[in-house]
């Protein structure tokens, strides 16, 4: 099979199996609702028809039972309850299974949901109608038995072939609902020297004697209606049914004529066979259903893979460069028409830049939705109820950087079900609603995304932390920190709830491994907790990991770039300023003492200091420094301004020099290096450490 | 080993000629200032702009256990492509010059001996003849993969 038709019906299954959760996380809710249902059964029914068109046979024959569930309760012959989600979402896992195994392997647990699956239908059909037929469980038995003839049109478009349709394959589906006869019309084909063979040029006149009723038949072309021309009709409600195989010649004849009349003529002819020479009025519209699907709906999304739009990303940042330095050179030589064209070129360019980042922006939607299950599936294990709430689910992220939230997302939302909502019976004790709530909200700050996940829980246990601290011999028994010190602990490595283990929690991601994925998408966590009333964590993400705002420093002949969102304020220090007499680094601003490091010193880089030297004061809410400021302050000769930052990794060779991220390409083509402030705020407190060690 | 014929580049550490196969060569640049990356290794001299990407440089004399690199006029900048840990890279080796390119049946090309290199036998690709000269042809690849300390044989004399 040709690998990037499969490689799409892969995505677009495992996206319908996300919509497939989403659905019936809803349908838990609200198991009336119509509207979900018919999404439900038409989600299992592409998979179903696309399973089976890649030859995955298993999945198809899988999806077959839940489908025929979902047929019955469709039609309200039986309730959507708590026992066929659960089901259904078991089998959706398994089908994510089938489809990561390549479709093989008929493992235990597919037969043995298959087998509730029956068991559900033919319980069904047992209570609900024991006169019919026993033989079949499948849904349709439960139709009337009342049959209708169906003359169908249907004309694929040229290209359906290139999506992998196999026409036959749908006719052949017809043929399992009834008396089937198709008639190809070859009449469009094209003579053999235009003919192209990956096209098709056949279009089908069917007709159809079936009791499944006019939905069942539309069911077949569900998943091609937007690539063919599909006409539906009904014949005649035929009281006295007249059998087909004395004139199937002339049903066939009629039907490869394809002359406009084919309803009439075939109406005629089955009005003749039935010997009720009536003579046809021109009364035939009105009882002439006529069901036109849609050839239109044009694509209003195109799919693209994410590493074209890395490489377009990547030559924006280019440009962004050059541009810079044609801003330089014009700015230089004073030519009032070359600055014309570098301001029109800056102004594109700007465009052009948030446009292509833009392209990459998602919507944080779906890794919401995903949490959804997660929660049903935990409260249910655990025994707790828990709602959850998402807010601002149209919060647009980078997708590298969502990407990489899942997992950092998932063991925070673990740990607020798990340690964090106490056990039905504790809160009503309380005086707490019964059910806990987990919010995830998501919105924009500045150029950052802040993400919340909220619980009404207990609360962190500050004296087990600091218990549990002083155990680890990450603080010492005397040492006094603040609430937020304290629960900045529980990020450190080798912090971990060990005597807690459970199923959940028993993942071996610690939390000392989310706050390094979430700082190395530069972003930072921050806890805020009540005891009794619950904990709140706080994610700060930059939009995009590409390009940031920067403020370009300079340090004797070299540049450096400071992240703009770290960045508080900029002020000047005399020499004189410097309380330096006991090497300290301590320098007042508005009354307030803030710690500096001295970036020149740090650096090695040769040279006297200024007389006057900036300090670019830095906060940073996440670190766990020993002051009570989170503020620090980089001492730089000179800070020159702001600028468009575009990130380039210093690559293998230079894995190893943490405190910095990147570097950036200046105007005049001389590099910059970023610096990663938390690592050197890091490194400095670890100096300190051991100096203090020494003395 | 080594089968069909081949080009090398020749360049010169000190008084010393060392070889690299040219297929290995993407570009020979000038000195250019080279930004320094602090509380990195020495050798590690810096990184440098090559038309918009990012290329680390690496003072090819202190790898080799020689004083640091003067820049003069002959100064160059190798730029070399090298597999590290399987993974295609780009780095930048600065030499005191570069000589010249020529050719070698592989018949010209030895083992290499055990002793009397100052360098690791695994770091040499073989000896190349040349004139009635013998010249070292480096492997690159595993001299970059590894830590400068350990391309030095033990009977290094080299220094100063």
């Amino acid at each position: 099979m040709l690998d990037h038709l499969k490689e799409a019906f892969l995505e677009e299954t495992r996206e319908l199996l996300g919509q497939l959760e989403e659905s019936l996380l809803e349908l838990e809710s609200d198991s009336s609702d119509e509207g979900l249902i018919s999404k439900t059964f038409r989600i299992l029914h592409t998979i179903k028809g696309s399973a089976g068109m890649f030859d995955y046979d298993e999945i198809s024959r899988f999806t077959h039972d839940i489908e025929n569930v979902f047929d019955l309760i469709r039609n309200g012959k039986i309730k959507a309850d708590n026992h066929i989600i659960t089901l259904t979402l078991r089998a959706r896992d398994q089908i994510e299974k089938l489809l990561n195994n390549d479709g093989s392997s008929c493992s235990e647990e597919t037969s043995e949901i298959v087998e509730s699956f029956r068991k559900i239908l033919l319980g069904f059909n047992e209570a609900g109608l024991p006169e019919k037929v026993k033989t079949c469980i499948v849904s349709e038995a439960v139709e009337e038995s009342r049959t209708e003839d169906y003359l169908i049109k249907f004309k694929p478009s040229e290209g359906i072939l290139k999506n992998g349709t196999n026409p036959l394959l749908l006719i052949n589906e017809l043929r399992d609902l009834g008396e089937c006869y198709p008639c190809m019309l070859t009449n469009q084909i094209p003579p053999l020297e235009t003919l192209e063979p990956e096209k098709c040029y056949l279009s089908w006149n069917i007709f159809l004697r079936t009791s499944r009723g006019i939905d069942s038949v539309k069911d077949v072309f569900i998943f091609v209606e937007d690539e063919c021309e599909l006409k539906v009709e009904v014949i005649e409600e035929t009281g006295t049914p007249v059998g087909l195989n004395d004139c199937s010649r002339e049903i066939l004849d009629i039907l490869s004529e394809n002359s406009p009349n084919i309803t009439r003529e075939l109406k005629k002819l089955l009005s003749e066979k039935a010997k009720l020479p009536k003579t046809e009025k021109a009364a035939l519209p009105a009882n002439l259903k006529t069901e036109k699907c849609s050839d239109t709906g044009n694509a209003k999304s195109i799919k693209v893979g994410s590493e074209k739009l890395d490489y377009l990303v990547n030559l924006v940042g280019e440009l962004v460069t050059v541009q810079a330095r044609l801003s330089q050179i014009s700015a230089q030589k004073n030519d009032p028409e070359l600055i014309l064209i570098s301001e029109e070129v800056e102004r594109l360019t700007c465009e052009l830049r948030d446009n292509a980042l833009n392209i990459r922006m998602v919507p944080i939607r779906s890794t919401f939705n995903r949490f959804k299950r997660l929660v049903r599936d935990l409260s249910q294990e655990l025994g707790k109820k828990i709602d959850l709430f998402t807010e601002g689910e149209d919060t647009e992220l980078d997708k590298n950087v969502i990407d990489k939230l899942n997992d950092p997302l998932v063991h925070l939302i673990r740990n607020s079900i798990d340690h964090g909502i106490e056990a039905s019976d504790t809160r009503i004790a309380c005086g707490k609603n019964e059910t806990g709530s987990v919010t995830l909200s998501a919105g924009y700050a500045g150029s950052s995304v802040i993400i919340r996940i909220t619980d009404d829980g207990a609360g962190l246990n500050r004296e087990a932390i600091r218990k549990k601290a002083v155990e680890k011999g990450i603080i010492t028994k005397e040492s006094s920190l603040s609430d937020k010190e304290l629960y900045n602990l529980i990020f450190a490595p080798g912090f971990s709830t060990a005597e807690k283990v459970s199923s959940i929690s028993g993942r071996g991601v610690g939390m000392d491994v989310v706050k390094k994925t979430i700082e190395s998408l530069r972003g930072n966590i921050e806890i805020t907790s009540e005891s009794g009333k619950g904990t709140t964590i706080t994610l700060k993400l930059p939009l995009t990991l590409a390009i940031i705002e920067g403020l370009l420093v300079k340090i004797s002949d070299e540049y450096f770039i400071i992240p703009l969102s770290a960045v508080e304020e900029c002020i000047e220090m005399h020499r004189s300023e410097i309380q330096n007499e006991n090497g300290m680094h301590l320098v007042k601003v508005r009354g307030e003492l803030v710690p500096f490091i001295p970036l020149r010193e740090r650096f090695n880089i040769t040279g006297q200091s200024m007389e006057i030297e900036q300090v670019v004061i830095t906060s940073n809410d996440g670190n766990k420094s020993s002051a009570n400021s989170s503020k620090i302050g980089f001492v730089v000769d000179s800070v020159i301004g702001e600028h468009q930052t575009v990130i380039k990794s210093l690559g293998k060779f230079y894995k190893d020099a943490d405190g910095f991220s990147g570097a950036t390409i200046l105007g005049d083509g001389t590099l910059a290096l970023i610096l990663d402030i938390p690592t050197l705020i890091k490194r400095e407190e670890e100096m300190e450490k051991k100096l203090f060690q020494n003395r | 080993m080594i089968e069909e014929l081949r080009q090398y580049l020749t360049f010169k550490l000190g008084e010393e000629v060392f070889a690299l196969d040219v297929n290995q060569v993407r570009e020979i640049l000038d000195y250019i200032k080279i930004t320094k990356v602090p509380q990195t290794p020495e050798y590690m001299c810096g990184v440098i702009n090559l038309r918009g990407s990012v290329v680390p440089v690496i003072d090819m004399r202190l790898k080799f256990g020689l004083k640091k690199t003067e820049a003069t006029v002959n100064t160059c900048i190798v730029v070399v492509e090298v597999n590290i840990e399987s993974e295609r890279t780009v780095l930048g080796a600065l030499v005191d010059s570069v000589q010249e390119v020529f050719e070698l049946e592989p018949g010209e090309i030895e083992a290499p001996p055990k002793i009397g290199t100052h360098l690791k036998t695994e770091f040499i690709k073989g000896m190349g003849k040349r004139e009635e000269k013998f010249i070292i042809i480096l492997d690159i690849d595993k001299i970059f993969s590894a830590n400068e300390l350990e391309i030095l044989g033990s009977n290094a004399e080299i220094n100063n």
